[in-house]
């Protein structure tokens, strides 16, 4: 698939029993989008990550939406009423939404679980890719997202453009 | 020793746990071949027992019993690790002691 450089439009539920659109977070100077899931063991590995990312920029009006599109038919633990469990059970900072037409990652041109996608207050895309460059928290030596969200809060181009997001495979209808 | 090796295409966690595996086995110098198995549909999963990529089993005992009856399923495996650790392959201790 092609990623799009710009945020794609969605309109999509979120665990808090809310829908929420792109246009919501137009305030955000930085728009991280995060394909994600509740199963995948690279998911579950990276998420509190995500999470600490999400609580340490909330001051800077920094947003992080993870949308799960997994085939909840095939793949029962991704339902989205496992994601209602799941958010509570990790604590999620961020919203968590559902993409049960597969649309948004569709548009989003995803592949894994996480995968990220980090926007500029223009909603142009600045960073694709994985959070960060091991699943081990203790080895990581480039915080991709991180290094990105600072780049765009500053108005500049991230040192990293594009890595190769590691994790689970989207899982399609078919 | 029976050393099999279950994985699913779709997981791209399989070429790293072979490779620690294949470590700890020459750490070990233990020479016996790994039965590796590709894992192609559900129902290959079903009867394989399979409960996610990659599975190992010594001699018919999964390197991680807590997770070895999950249901079948064609997706990664979760490896719970010591300190609330997730990973999506075992961890050298846990193919350790499987094969001590």
């Amino acid at each position: 698939m092609n990623v799009v450089h710009t945020a794609p439009a969605f309109e999509l539920p979120g665990v808090d029993g809310r829908i929420h659109s792109l246009e919501e977070y137009a305030d955000a100077p930085v728009l991280v989008l995060i394909q994600s899931c509740n199963h995948c063991p690279y998911v579950l590995a990276w998420e509190g990550r995500i999470n600490a990312l999400q609580r340490e920029y909330a001051e800077r009006g920094v947003r992080i939406v993870a949308i799960s599109s997994n085939d909840a038919e095939a793949y029962p633990a991704d339902s989205f009423e496992r994601m209602f469990d799941h958010t509570r059970e990790a604590d999620y900072a961020f919203d968590y939404l559902y993409d049960e037409s597969q649309e948004v990652a569709r548009a989003l041109g995803s592949e894994r679980t996480p995968e990220c996608f980090v926007y500029d207050a223009d909603r142009r895309l600045v960073y694709h890719g994985a959070v960060d460059d091991s699943r081990e928290e203790s080895e990581v030596t480039t915080h991709y997202v991180r290094d990105a969200i600072e780049a765009a809060l500053a108005g500049e181009a991230p040192p990293v453009a594009e890595t190769q997001p590691v994790g689970c495979t989207v899982k399609w209808r078919t | 020793m029976r050393i099999e090796f279950l994985y699913w295409e779709g997981c791209p966690s399989h070429p790293e746990a072979k490779e620690l595996l294949q470590l700890v086995l020459d750490e070990r110098g233990i020479d016996d071949p790994i039965e590796v198995r590709e894992v192609v549909s559900h129902d290959d999963a079903v009867a394989l027992a399979f409960p996610g990529s990659p599975t190992i089993r010594i001699d018919g005992r999964d390197v991680d019993p807590a997770g070895a009856h999950a249901p079948p399923s064609m997706s990664c495996r979760v490896y719970r690790l010591p300190g609330d650790r997730v990973s999506p392959i075992p961890s050298r201790q846990q193919l350790e002691e499987a094969l001590s």
